[in-house]
């Protein structure tokens, strides 16, 4: 019996060779199959020429996670051929090129040998062209082998391709010679695709452009950025957005967008920006960060909004620019220098990179203060499948601005004043016309009217208002989502896209008989329920993507009384989250933890 | 004053000068300054509120700018009724960058010093200058670091001596010629102690619709006012060597100016206002960009400061315009404007689950 809507395709190319439009053909026919799909792709830090893997996961119950086992194979380079196919076992199959370095095939599993430059070259007589459409050939082989329909292979291509008739031709037929090939030549495989509904009216997205999206209709106005990996396509997919729907009716931009020559400048152009009036925001990476340093300080202490997407990779200088992780916490967390301490966003999926997309900027004009978004690699360059995005029900908010005809009324004007008691003062912006308007916007020493002091008195009174907006922030960003296990003793305290490995973990979990109960954290400040879960859980595994557990410490500098019921489970190898990794650290813990007792 | 004064009907106090707007210079001043007495900074000062004054310029359309270091906390000094960000150590062209693009319709006017900007802040300032920002940017330029005590910065000339007596060999940073050399399209240079100058260069290049670069020669009384400084009071008095006399006529006045001809060369800027040059020896054309960095060149050779209007070419676009901006300044864009409908949603959406966006 084969495996249905249940298996892992891992596909084996080098860089470069065009094999993203294979892959995306690849995911597209089973995802318009009806049968949930997840693709990621295993990049390395180079434009062409090394080793590059795409993996994608076909699974009826939604699964999405990396899967580590890999059932179908591709292999097309000849680099990594042979431990691509050691690592394949027992049951697996294995389609590789003609010609390649292999080892001896691993037990149990099956090998087809397939001439893929023969099959290309009648088609594609050019030899650079060829080069580039050969992997459409694999396309063609892998349909045929599982069972994706060929009707919605060639609806993938178009989709992709029709803006090129030439190009779509040669696609077609490299397809066509690929199914034809393994329809001779080859047995069935024991996986199939089989047609489900279970797609329909969804969407496949990265979280790029879902940030993109949400800024865009958050209303940003004003972006400056600088090239980094992982980042740079979110500038680039708000570029694009922009572009189109975001033109008054005589054709003018109602948004600025600048690539600055620094991530320096590209945060002081958005402090500028922000403090004028503008919403505005950028986008970067780990190094980016550390040159954000001195002015996201400066803006916590004179309370000028912005908004920062942090998309974490991992690594200094190039580090490793092509890998996901989560290990930028502790550093933005207090990014600066001083007692600064930062609000931080948690995007777990494609829907809240587009809903924190507009709410950081909510967030950060309703705080006066930087707010990041700690993307991921995984999240924001992977292709995820997802409900169509709702239209925002809600207007802006932003925040405590105050207009010329506001001073008139009131008569007085304190920038730095806590009047309403949540310790979030007024600001006006430039431009605005009333003798009251103007202050003076200085990271130096301040008193409550924005003068320059250097006073033992105002300094700490200034500190201790910024605290006390911290508590109000605690009440103000996204809350956790808490799911309670009746009678688990265990439980799971995760965040951002390592949400997936843990939900599916925690299945897995059940099966062999660990109950545990879940916490996904959306933001920092903690909010009360994170601690109030702490305190009703023995033992919580804190699953996240880095060596040090930087989540578990902030916590545990939070909830020093519960220090002792954190458990890390830490996953930093560069490549995303899957089950196995948590599930094990959980269960090989509990069984300890039962065995001492 | 005498106590019973308000009583006695003597003559009526002096009028109180108003500009266009109704402003007295009073409206144009800022705190207390805080630095040194006889600071050349404070004589720049006096020369802002007195052009801005004369210039009628609202102060609440100004928003004042500048980095860190004694030039940058000068914007405190002046017009208090301007909005002002004194932002981190040389990055206030980008804060310019952001605020000029958030409202277009504001006047910015951006104070740094040598060493903000010719040191720690050359990249941004560089990058202003080729974006074309609008910005009346001031450099007070005295060769030294004033707030750290002494130490030389990257204007100090060679040969100059320091107060502790080590001498300077490395080659200044001409910031005039770095401007010129990206494309500003103002560029002038002038001495803190010559407000008769100063003034219309301040006027000019508020009214320069880019990046205007002003780089003022203003000696520090405390670090750089001995004997082997090339930069003290004297020694710059001494070496000033003007190109020419400058005039501003601001775009309301409608005067001529009554020279031979000749003698003259008229700059017209983006508002309307003009700038004539009365010619001060050789003839200098402004719109000359060669012209312009052999005069540097030069002066440099012969340990002179050429002061005056060193390069005009008010025509350049500015950054607004290059990225197609509305006219509206976005940070008065209303959610109608900036919130695209639905139907753009429903387009987007529809295209990722066909894979055709």
């Amino acid at each position: 019996m084969p495996r249905v809507n249940d298996f892992n395709i891992h596909v084996a190319t080098v860089n470069g060779s065009g094999s993203q439009t294979a892959n995306n053909t690849l995911l597209r026919s089973i995802f318009q199959m009806g049968v949930p799909v997840s693709g990621k792709n295993l990049f390395p830090s180079n434009i062409a020429g090394l080793p590059t893997w795409f993996t994608i996961r076909v699974n009826e119950r939604g699964y999405v996670a990396r899967e580590t086992r890999n059932d179908v194979l591709v292999a097309m380079n000849p680099e990594t051929s042979v431990t691509d196919i050691a690592a394949m076992g027992p049951g697996s199959v294995v389609v590789m090129n003609e010609g390649l370095p292999a080892p001896k095939v691993p037990e149990g599993a099956v090998a087809h040998v397939i001439p893929f430059d023969k099959i290309v070259q009648p088609i594609v007589p050019d030899p650079k062209l060829r080069k580039l459409v050969v992997n459409m050939v694999y396309v063609g082989v892998l349909a045929q082998l599982i069972g994706i329909e060929k009707a919605e292979v060639e609806r993938a291509l178009d989709a992709q391709l029709g803006k090129k008739p030439k190009a779509l031709a040669m696609n077609r037929a490299a397809v066509d010679a690929g199914f034809d090939y393994a329809a001779a030549h080859l047995p069935p495989a024991p996986f199939r695709v089989e047609r489900r509904d279970k797609t329909e009216g969804k969407i496949l997205i990265d979280g790029n452009q879902a940030a993109a999206l949400g800024a865009m209709f958050g209303g940003v106005t004003f972006t400056s950025w600088y090239p980094i990996t992982p980042s740079s396509s979110l500038a680039e997919a708000l570029t694009g957005f922009l572009e189109r729907y975001r033109r008054d009716p005589s054709g003018k931009a109602t948004y600025a967008i600048v690539q600055a020559e620094d991530e320096i400048a590209a945060i002081g152009m958005v402090l500028g920006a922000s403090w004028a009036g503008a919403r505005a925001m950028t986008t970067t990476s780990g190094p980016g960060l550390s040159l954000m340093t001195e002015f996201t300080g400066y803006a916590y202490y004179a309370e000028i909004p912005a908004v920062i997407w942090d998309i974490q990779r991992i690594g200094p200088s190039t580090g490793l620019p092509t890998r996901t992780s989560q290990a930028d916490l502790l550093s933005v967390a207090f990014l600066s220098h001083g007692d600064t301490k930062h609000v931080m966003l948690f995007p777990s999926s494609v829907e809240e990179c587009y809903d924190y997309g507009m709410r950081a900027f909510d967030l950060a004009e309703r705080l006066q203060t930087p707010v990041f978004v700690l993307s991921d690699l995984d999240i924001a360059m992977n292709v995820w499948m997802a409900d169509p995005f709702p239209y925002p029900a809600k207007p802006w908010d932003r925040g405590k601005v105050l207009s010329a005809a506001d001073l008139e009324k009131i008569g007085k004007f304190e920038r730095y004043r806590d009047v309403d008691g949540d310790a979030i003062p007024y600001r006006t912006l430039p431009g605005t016309n009333h003798p009251l308007a103007a202050y003076f916007t200085r990271g130096s020493g301040h008193d409550e009217q924005a003068r320059y002091t250097e006073s033992s008195e105002a300094y700490p009174r200034v500190m201790d208002r910024l605290n006390r907006k911290w508590e109000t922030a605690r009440g103000v960003v996204p809350q956790p989502v808490v799911e309670e296990t009746k009678g688990a003793e265990a439980a799971i305290l995760c965040f951002g896209s390592s949400r997936w490995a843990v939900e599916e973990a925690r299945d897995r979990l059940r099966e062999d008989g660990i109950r545990t109960s879940s916490l996904r954290v959306q933001a920092y400040p903690f909010s009360s329920e994170v601690g109030a879960f702490l305190a009703r859980h023995e033992r919580v595994y804190v699953v996240e993507q880095n060596r040090d557990g930087q989540m578990a410490a902030l916590l545990r500098m939070d909830y020093p009384a519960h220090a002792t019921r954190l458990r890390s489970v830490l996953h930093y190898d560069g490549l995303p989250l899957d089950a196995h990794t948590v599930a094990q650290g959980v269960k090989s813990a509990e069984r300890e933890e039962v065995a001492v007792r | 004053m005498s106590t019973n004064s308000a009583a006695a009907p003597g003559p009526p106090a002096t009028p109180v000068t108003t500009n266009r707007i109704g402003l007295t210079p009073a409206d144009y001043k800022g705190a207390k300054s805080t630095l040194c007495p006889g600071c050349g900074h404070d004589a720049i000062t006096g020369s802002i509120i007195q052009a801005a004054f004369e210039m009628a310029l609202p102060p609440h359309r100004l928003a004042k700018l500048s980095g860190i270091g004694c030039s940058s906390k000068t914007p405190a000094y002046f017009i208090g009724r301007s909005h002002a960000f004194n932002a981190v150590h040389g990055r206030m062209p980008s804060i310019a960058t952001g605020v000029f693009l958030a409202n277009h319709d504001l006047t910015l006017l951006g104070v740094s010093g040598d060493g903000d900007t010719a040191s720690i802040g050359l990249g941004q300032f560089c990058h202003l200058v080729r974006r074309n920002v609008p910005v009346a940017y001031i450099i007070e330029n005295n060769g030294v670091y004033g707030l750290t005590k002494g130490q030389f910065s990257a204007t100090a000339d060679v040969g100059t001596k320091a107060k502790s007596g080590a001498v300077n060999d490395l080659m200044p940073i001409d910031l005039c010629a770095i401007a010129v050399q990206l494309g500003c399209g103002f560029v002038a240079r002038s001495f803190s102690g010559d407000p008769k100058q100063l003034r219309p260069i301040l006027k000019a290049a508020l009214s320069h619709r880019g990046t205007a670069v002003v780089d003022v020669i203003s000696p520090c009384v405390t670090f750089n006012a001995h004997e082997g400084s090339t930069k003290s009071y004297a020694a710059v008095k001494e070496h000033d060597a003007p190109l020419h006399d400058l005039t501003y006529v601001p775009h309301y006045e409608n005067i001529e100016v009554d020279y031979a001809p000749g003698e003259t060369r008229e700059v017209k800027m983006h508002d309307g206002s003009r700038v004539i040059l009365k010619k001060l020896g050789e003839d200098y054309d402004p719109s000359d960009a060669f012209q312009a960095l052999s005069t540097l060149h030069k002066s440099r050779e012969e340990g002179k400061f050429v002061t005056g209007l060193l390069y005009a070419n008010p025509s350049e676009a500015a950054l607004d315009r290059e990225l197609g901006l509305v006219d509206q300044p976005l940070a008065s864009l209303t959610l109608e404007q900036v919130r695209p409908p639905k139907a753009a949603l429903d387009e987007v959406m529809t295209g990722l689950m066909t894979g055709r966006l």
